[in-house]
């Protein structure tokens, strides 16, 4: 159902602010006698604390309090599970959260020790060097392969085990499948960590009004809700209470719903006890060493197949980098388990993992949230298979997928949002066929030799995905016609450059027939709506909008009733148009809705039993499941066989995310996530060293992809509507970034097809390559088919 | 106490007059003294471009000069670019029509490094624009959509209508029934 406005690329009611610096921020809140915060951070990745001496932090001018664990008494306390283990049978789970300040003992570099309040930052931070933590340094478990051996380190002496879970999913019977193939390939697949980088770091504000009784914080969160609801419990207050208000958030990718890092615990007990408004604004050093991560696991996989290529069974057994602490559950390895199957039909899956602690950095979801580990895993399976079986790669996807007359279809496994991880729908090989004809599939063999006899080497790659978007439990919104015949909407998740206000104001303005920049949305402010959870797992579209849609409906409805009573004819007869409720067979007979929002509204009479005054109504939207899309990416890259530098010089999106609400911003989700699935291909690796230091903590040497490394990405869209919701919608906010490790490694094998070299992880670099290159030996020439030319 | 120095700059044609610490960042200057919160800081090292201002003509870090180096320069921040209230400068609504910006953040900081450049430079092809954003971060839009922006802001401020550069979507639906 394209509209007048949904389906429509709208330009953003967001932007003017933006663009003109008016925007708020958290750290550009600026209160009245406001106080500021640096933290002592641990030097070491694990140690024990023997001691702490803030005396003369405490003397320095203009500290205005130090606070050690000790200080906090009963404040002090771990943070809460937030996703419990779900129901798997024979599900191992240990629980191990995150302090608000290190109390004896340190699990990662970055963990925070001392927090000092002063009258400026600069001096807050001059502070720092005045505290000694006295540390006795212990042996680090600094990788995940080591976490399990015998002689580990243990990180958490409670549990007396470096596990924090074990997990296995099974439907069919995999050995048995094993026994019928005719091919079966196995190898092991690292995928290694990588950081969010939103370019706006983390930052928190808060001021306690002793008189008003009310608790103001500002968050870069994408959970101001659940935040609230967390918050109010620690300080001992009402949710009534406190509002929490995340306003324009500079980039979220997933760590800016990690909860309750120790700074949000922290500064607004701060604020309490000082009677003062006191902010904390990340560095990006902290950012670093102090904003969650992900990404680390090890997958040893096999897969068979029949003599057609057709695969039989799956079995993959991984091992989970969780970090120091895992108040995220297990989200990101569920993920990974799950999003393996991919858009085909795999009948046998025998799936295990592990998941560990280490000294790094806490783990919890970043865009992608596991998923590209499990795609990975998947995608280069089959193209190993491909190669035994002697089919193209592109071949061995079609005659896997999920054929159309299959939906609803049913995994037999559970999900991360603890239900079945059933497909809602799908149609997945016209999107395959469409990105081989854009990335020009057909005529690439001899694009390939043309470019060879100019001494360059390209190569061509093409996967599949699916994205489990929009999940539950619910979101909700209200929609309120005001009598100056704008429309206010309030929902509860946060916003973080999604566009929420010009896609929700679509919605509204499509319903209600008014014009989308007389719609003002807001969000993240939780005074002005009250439930919510959050933004996250491609949800904020297909669930708020979900709801936004359901609301405005509602308000729909009230407007024809209204408008009927004061025009006095049937609501039959009632039509709206540009603003104004009118009678259909005499269009100038009518009314503006701002007129109608006073009329629902009056001083004398007016609300009858069992109605309410004013145009506004609220709803909520609550899936039973979430909907799953996906789509195909294809890449062309191009080696320098001495540099080992690798370009991208075409790249294909084909993707099914139901459908579109504002194409133009579907397109920016989707080109986004491309660059950071680049970038976690080819430019971005978090480098630990033995003794757990991250070694790259800085733009200088942490290396996102600039304007000269992302392609202009060639996209169409699919629109295979969602059956769970009203409007059709799925989610696309992670879509970009999934399979791009995937693609470009399947390249990279094609671009160097006359080297023996396998792609076994993700992410590589130029340096990692070119070692590659000198150890691999050269095929045989009649080994080196390109796969486009074999099985076109 | 740290030495505090009198500084004189103009921002936005704006006079002040102030006592800053030697050691205070430009960019916090800029923020926490004055309130000019439109210049934001990504990364206080000089990589992600976030906090670029314009210091006498030249795009400039605001990280990574003193506030006291500024003394008797006159300064343009994201805030002096629209000529009114009401209005926007033809680079702002070029962002808006090409999608430009997603999460805004680093906006400003391409913004004021894109307006020397295309003072310098008002014919810029797609590659010397790739390379004038190339000190900019952006982990939001993938950057082709600010390419476009500055192609259409450098045709319309040559007093073009934009037609020449497409802000149409680039992928075509193809609607598919319901099953």
């Amino acid at each position: 159902m394209s509209g007048r406005y949904v389906g429509q690329s709208v330009s953003r009611n967001e932007d003017a602010r933006l663009l003109t610096g008016h925007a708020l921020f958290v750290d550009d809140v600026r209160l009245e006698g406001m106080l500021h915060v640096a933290f002592v951070r641990s030097d070491h990745a694990h140690a024990t604390i023997n001691s702490i001496d803030v005396s003369a932090a405490l003397e320095r001018p203009g500290v205005v309090a130090v606070y050690t664990a000790e200080d906090l008494g009963d404040y002090w306390r771990p943070g809460p599970l937030l996703v419990p283990p779900p129901p798997i049978e024979g599900i191992v789970f240990n629980q191990a959260t995150q302090v608000p300040l290190a109390k004896d003992r340190v699990r990662h570099a970055g963990e925070p020790i001392v927090m000092v309040v002063a009258e400026s930052r600069y001096i807050a931070e001059d502070a720092l060097a005045d505290i000694f933590v006295d540390a006795e340094p212990l042996d680090v478990v600094a990788d995940l392969e080591a976490a399990l051996a015998p002689d580990a380190p243990i990180i958490h002496p409670q549990l007396g085990t470096n596990l924090a879970a074990h997990v296995v999913q099974r439907h069919g019977d995999y050995a048995s499948a094993k026994e019928k193939a005719a091919v079966v390939v196995s190898r092991r697949f690292h995928y290694d960590r990588g950081a969010s980088a939103a370019i706006e770091n983390r930052a928190v504000a808060a001021r306690w009004d002793a008189q008003a009784q009310e608790m103001t914080i500002w968050d870069t969160t994408q959970a101001p809700i659940p935040i609230r609801n967390g918050l109010a419990a620690m300080l001992g207050l009402m949710q009534s209470q406190v509002r929490v208000v995340a306003p324009f958030v500079g980039g979220g990718f997933g760590p800016k719903i990690m909860m309750f890092y120790p700074e949000e615990v922290l500064v607004p007990w701060a604020a309490m006890k000082l009677g003062r408004p006191v902010k904390w604004a990340e560095d990006r050093q902290e950012n670093f060493y102090a904003t969650t991560q992900e990404r680390g696991q090890v997958h040893d996989a096999e897969m068979a197949v029949d003599a057609d290529g057709r695969i039989l069974g799956v079995r993959d057994t991984f091992l989970h980098d969780t970090g120091a602490y895992d108040p995220y559950g297990l989200t990101v390895p569920i993920n990974s388990q799950c999003t393996l199957l991919g858009p085909y039909d795999v009948p046998n899956y025998d799936a295990e993992f592990r998941a560990v602690f280490t000294n790094r950095i806490t783990v919890t979801p970043v865009r992608g949230a596991g998923r590209q580990h499990g795609v990975f895993v998947m995608e280069r399976l089959l193209d190993l298979a491909a190669r035994e079986v002697g089919i193209s790669v592109a071949e061995i996807r079609r005659r896997n997928y999920i054929v159309q007359d299959d939906f609803p279809h049913d995994h037999k496994i559970l999900f991360q949002d603890f239900q079945p991880l059933v497909y809602d729908s799908g149609n997945y090989r016209p999107a395959l066929e469409t990105a081989l004809e854009l990335i020009r599939w057909d005529g690439f063999a001899e694009e390939k030799r043309a470019a060879a006899a100019e001494g360059r080497r390209l190569g061509i790659g093409v996967v599949s995905y699916v994205e489990g978007t929009g999940i539950g439990p619910y979101e909700g919104a209200r929609v309120t016609i005001e009598p100056n015949g704008r429309v206010r909407v309030a929902t509860g998740l946060g916003t973080q450059g999604q566009g929420h206000y010009t896609a929700f104001a679509q919605i509204v303005a499509e319903a209600l027939d008014v014009d989308v920049e007389s719609v003002n949305v807001v969000t993240g402010d939780t005074r002005e709506f009250n439930w919510g959870t959050g933004t996250f797992a491609s949800r904020g579209a297909v669930v708020a909008g979900s709801a936004c849609h359901a609301a405005a409906v509602k308000v729909r409805e009230k407007v024809i009733e209204v408008s009927a009573r004061v025009l006095n004819v049937n609501e039959g007869e009632i039509e709206l148009s540009n603003g104004t409720a009118r009678v259909r067979s005499e269009p100038e007979r009518s009314i503006t809705l701002g007129e109608l929002a006073l009329r629902a509204n009056p001083l004398r009479g007016g609300v009858t039993p069992g109605s309410e005054p004013g145009l506004e109504c609220t709803a909520y939207f609550g899936p039973d499941r979430g909907s799953t899309a996906s789509g195909v990416h294809a890449v062309v890259v191009e080696v320098d066989e001495e540099t080992a530098m690798a370009k991208f010089l075409r790249y294909v999106v084909v993707h099914d995310c139901g459908k579109l609400i504002n194409p133009m911003l579907v397109e920016g989700q989707v080109q986004g996530g491309v660059a950071q699935g680049i970038g976690n291909a080819w430019f971005e690796k978090l480098v630990y060293d033995d003794n757990g230091q991250l070694m790259n903590a800085s733009f200088a040497d942490y290396l996102l992809p600039t304007s000269l490394d992302v392609p202009d990405v060639a996209m169409s869209h699919r629109e295979t509507p969602a059956p769970m919701n009203t409007l059709g919608l799925k989610g696309v906010g992670e879509a970009g970034c999934i399979p791009t490790g995937a693609a470009f490694a399947q390249a990279l094998e094609d671009a160097l097809s006359d080297y023996e070299i396998e792609v076994t992880e993700i992410p590589l670099s130029p340096n990692q390559l070119f070692e590659m290159l000198r150890a691999a030996p050269r095929r045989a020439a009649s080994e080196n088919t390109v796969a486009t030319e074999a099985f076109a | 106490m740290p030495s505090s120095v009198p500084i004189s700059v103009s921002i936005n044609g704006q006079p002040y007059a102030r006592e800053v610490e030697a050691r205070l960042l430009l960019s916090d200057f800029l923020r926490h003294e004055l309130g000019l919160t439109g210049t934001h800081v990504g990364c206080e090292h000089g990589v992600c471009g976030a906090c670029t201002v314009l210091m006498d003509g030249q795009a400039v870090r605001s990280c990574l000069v003193f506030a006291a180096q500024a003394d008797g320069a006159e300064l343009r921040t994201v805030e002096g670019l629209a000529p009114a209230e009401d209005q926007l400068h033809p680079i702002q609504t070029a962002f808006r029509d090409a999608h430009g910006l997603q999460c805004g953040f680093c906006t400003p900081g391409i913004l004021m490094t894109m307006i020397p450049f295309l003072e310098e430079n008002p014919h810029p092809t797609e590659d010397e624009v790739r390379l004038a954003i190339s000190g900019n971060l952006c982990r939001c839009t993938g950057y082709a959509n600010i390419v476009r922006a500055v192609m259409l802001a450098a045709e319309r401020m040559r007093g073009g209508p934009g037609d020449d550069v497409s802000i149409e979507p680039r992928g075509v639906p193809h609607p598919v029934e319901a099953h």
